[in-house]
């Protein structure tokens, strides 16, 4: 078993396994054509993702020292922690998972519908944008310009320039959408064609109102979790259930179980999706019937989430071998594991007697970092892992490192969620009983924040393995063309430096 | 192409393909669940909450939540633009409701009313103490009708009791407010700030126990000298960004001693971030969120005016309403 010369991190022959039976359409282009044909925008998305990703841990990072130790870098206005959870949490959403899960959204399209990509232009002007809109609402965030409401922290500029760069690569989006040679539509597409609308009304419709003409009192925190709700459970997760259900059938060459289970677990995935955000609402300021319907939701979002696993479960059927020899599929697989637990935490965590518990406690951030750092960002890595070697034909330059973001990101995700539950389930018991003052409270979660710290650290350790992975890899794939460049503009060539040099000094 | 196992009916077509394959069904679909959440979750709540209006309370004919000063509407945005929304809530949750049952007024005949009240199973240390100091809290944790029924019994020469709402759960008892904070409470808010993680105390009521401007500025210059102790000190970071320092000149003495030997003066963010801390209040007493009123010594709670209800909640049962003690 050698983990590092797996055909699947670009070493060796790539395609397809054996079990696959190309189709009629996707005869016309071989899957190398299609996966070249991707090379530069969704290489530009996967680069400009992993920076965001490792300057969002950072923060992370910082923050997790803030937290218990209150005078940590406490004397600039925009390293205060206010202002660097919601920068970091944005960083994440929008300058990583949204633009890899655009990345992954290119290339599944392409390889699913039997097409070359297409209107490369427009898609660098729209990862350009959205990259700019990401800095301006990033720098916006830490020079206190935040809106205020969760996850839409970024204020009304970059909104606007996330907004367009998205309508734009949406627009590209739809036109592969209808392009697609292939007739059978595969569950991973339904998934990302649901997604892709979903984030461009949903974001809008947050934005419009809460920043662009807000409603009244505490409705603006209905819309707020409507969003959030709507963003996690109707953008990121479907990103990431077409990752898992594309790649758990071709890493294992075993076909998908069942088509009709994944027709069920779509349209309810769709159904309860937005409404399972309002969860967070039990027991607040505003209408009984809003968190009462989130609660229902979110028990209703195990519908789903029961589904897939049957489905990802018999598709896996007996093929524990892969497991072992296949690194991507252990990321994919632990990327899917975590939803089963943060689906059923969720659940648990929305009915009113333990929300009475553990609302604001820490043990809420736990299971959001398990969603997003143990699900989203695991299931995106595997895909990215699969994906880039393929666009950037060239292999992993450094396999062994695959490992260490491996060991690292489990270890992380593992020790922030253990640490942040355990410590907020203690301290919503404390919480709860008044006659324990509140600065003990407080003090009684600092061990389990400090393990939490020790995660965090480990997550972006790995995160930069990864970074510098992917740094090498573009290093290899950007020389033939540096090189190129130089001869062809300059008339320099590093190989034959004196020859031409002298040709263009002595004219 | 990916193969899939299943998926054939039995005449061995494909089945769902019609839908599941064609591009604009599919986006119906997706526009379909867009409607039925943008209708249930955004469309209705407007409708019930969206045009709130400020109430006018009762017993004072105040319009609350009243707006805001200027200098306090500044320091809103101060407080969003640092994100102290990150560690503070704004919210008081109340688990239910009991009530009190209180000695307004102890009367003249003491020595029957003592009798009276071990007969009625209060402990006779209780008794001395509530007839020594009424008004007094003589028994808690009962139901509305268990109260009325052992107040009605208290008719001893010039004695009343009281019935006295109380409102339970732990944010109540921690004193982060007398009532659960309901919808009303935000309406002049923007951004609204509710917050979903408590490192920090709930704020939704800090004025009402605000300990004063000059103690508020320490706080937030130096958390760690207002909040804790050496082995728990305040979690809170400093944020004396907010101040400008100078050093003492001799023979000068600080208008806010928090650091040695340096006068430390507030920037306008810092005053007007104290002025929005001091007007956080969520106590009005509302209809559909009232605040416990119980008597007071000197002068006995203010009493309703005529025609308007008591403090309590209107009881369904046929029980009569609580007395209210007049002097």
């Amino acid at each position: 078993m050698n983990v590092s010369s797996h055909p699947n991190l670009g070493h060796g022959p790539t395609e397809p396994p054996p079990t696959f039976t190309p189709s009629p359409a996707e005869g016309r282009w071989s899957a190398a054509q299609i996966d070249a044909s991707c090379r530069w925008p969704v290489l530009l998305l996967f680069a400009s993702a992993l920076a965001w990703l490792v300057l969002g841990s950072l923060l992370q990072f910082i923050i997790a020292i803030k937290l218990h130790a209150a005078g940590f870098l406490a004397d600039s206005p925009w390293l205060t922690l206010g202002r660097l959870r919601p920068a970091a949490m944005d960083c994440f959403l929008y300058g990583f998972a949204s633009q890899a899960g655009m990345g992954v959204l290119l290339w599944l399209f392409c390889r699913l519908g039997g097409i070359k990509l297409v209107l490369h232009w427009p898609l660098l002007v729209a990862g350009k944008v959205w990259n700019i809109g990401v800095t301006v609402g990033f720098l916006g965030i830490l020079l206190g310009y935040s809106t205020g409401f969760e996850w839409l922290e970024m204020p009304r500029a970059a909104a606007s320039l996330l907004f367009l760069a998205f309508a734009l690569f949406g627009l590209v989006a739809v036109v592969l959408f209808t392009l697609r040679r292939q007739n059978e539509l595969f569950p991973s597409q339904w998934f990302l064609l649901a997604g892709l609308f979903w984030f461009a009304w949903s974001y809008s419709g947050a934005n419009f109102l809460t920043v662009v003409n807000p409603v009244r009192g505490s409705f603006q925190a209905v819309v707020n979790a409507w969003f959030t709700g709507s963003f996690l459970n109707l953008w990121l997760a479907p990103i990431a259930f077409a990752g898992v259900l594309y790649f758990v059938p071709r890493l294992t060459g075993q076909p998908l179980f069942s088509r009709e289970l994944a027709i069920f677990a779509f349209w309810t995935q769709l159904g309860f999706g937005s409404f399972a955000g309002l969860s967070s609402l039990v027991e607040s300021p505003v209408p009984r019937w809003i968190g009462s319907v989130g609660t229902a939701a979110t028990v209703g979002l195990l519908l789903p989430l029961a589904i897939n696993a049957l489905n990802w479960h018999r598709t896996l059927h007996g093929n524990c071998q892969a497991w072992k020899t296949d690194i991507i599929l252990r990321f994919v697989l632990f990327g899917a594991g975590c939803y089963l637990l943060q689906g059923i935490l969720g659940a648990v965590y929305a009915t009113p007697q333990v929300a009475a518990i553990i609302g604001f406690t820490y043990a809420g951030v736990g299971k959001t970092f398990l969603t997003l750092h143990g699900f989203v960002a695991m299931v995106l890595f595997g895909c990215l892992y699969y994906i880039v070697p393929r666009v950037a034909q060239v292999a992993w330059p450094r396999p062994g490192w695959i490992r260490v973001h491996w060991v690292c990101s489990v270890a992380g995700v593992g020790l922030v969620f253990l640490g942040l539950t355990i410590g907020g389930i203690v301290q919503g018991f404390k919480m709860t009983d008044p006659q324990v003052p509140f600065p003990s409270v407080v003090k009684g979660t600092i061990m389990f924040v400090g393990i939490s710290t020790l995660g965090v650290l480990s997550v972006l350790v790995g995160q930069i393995a990864f970074l510098g992975n992917f740094a090498l890899l573009l290093q290899r794939v950007l020389q033939p063309l540096y090189q190129m460049v130089l001869v062809e503009c300059c008339g320099y060539a590093p190989d034959a430096t004196p020859t031409v040099a002298k040709a263009g000094g002595k004219p | 192409m990916l193969r899939i196992r299943s998926g054939r009916d039995p005449y061995g077509r494909q089945s769902g393909r019609e839908t599941m394959n064609n591009g604009p069904l599919l986006f119906l679909g997706i526009l379909a669940s867009l409607a039925t959440s943008f209708w249930g979750l955004l469309i209705a709540p407007q409708v019930q909450i969206g045009q709130q209006q400020p109430a006018v309370i009762e017993a004072t004919g105040e319009i609350y939540p009243a707006a805001r000063s200027g200098l306090a509407r500044q320091g809103a945005e101060i407080y969003r633009s640092l994100g102290c929304v990150e560690c503070h809530s704004q919210q008081v949750r109340q688990t239910g409701v009991n009530f009190d049952l209180w000695l307004a007024e102890p009367g003249t005949n003491r020595a029957e009313l003592s009798a009276t009240l071990t007969r009625l199973g209060v402990a006779s240390a209780e008794v001395a103490r509530a007839i020594e100091q009424a008004p007094a809290k003589l028994r808690s944790g009962l139901t509305q009708v268990e109260a009325q029924t052992i107040a009605s019994q208290i008719t001893n020469g010039d004695a009343k009791a009281q019935v006295v709402l109380a409102n339970l759960g732990p944010d109540i008892q921690r004193g982060w407010g007398r009532r659960v904070t309901v919808t009303q409470d935000y309406l002049g808010d923007y951004p609204v700030q509710l917050g979903n993680l408590r490192v920090g105390p709930d704020l939704a009521n800090y004025g009402a126990r605000s300990p004063g401007l000059p103690e508020i500025l320490k706080h937030l210059y130096a958390p760690q000298m207002v909040v804790g102790n050496a082995t728990k000190p305040s979690m809170m970071p400093p944020y004396r960004f907010l101040f400008t320092k100078r050093k003492l000149r001799e023979g000068e003495t600080p208008t806010l001693p928090v650091e040695l030997g340096y006068e430390v003066t507030p920037k306008p963010e810092a005053e007007a971030l104290a002025a929005y801390l001091m007007s956080l209040r969520a106590d009005a007493p509302l209809k559909e969120a009232p605040v416990p009123n119980p008597p007071t010594k000197s002068a006995p709670a203010p009493a309703p005016a005529p025609g308007q209800p008591a403090p309590i909640p209107a009881p369904t049962s046929a029980t009569p309403p609580p007395p209210t003690p007049t002097k």
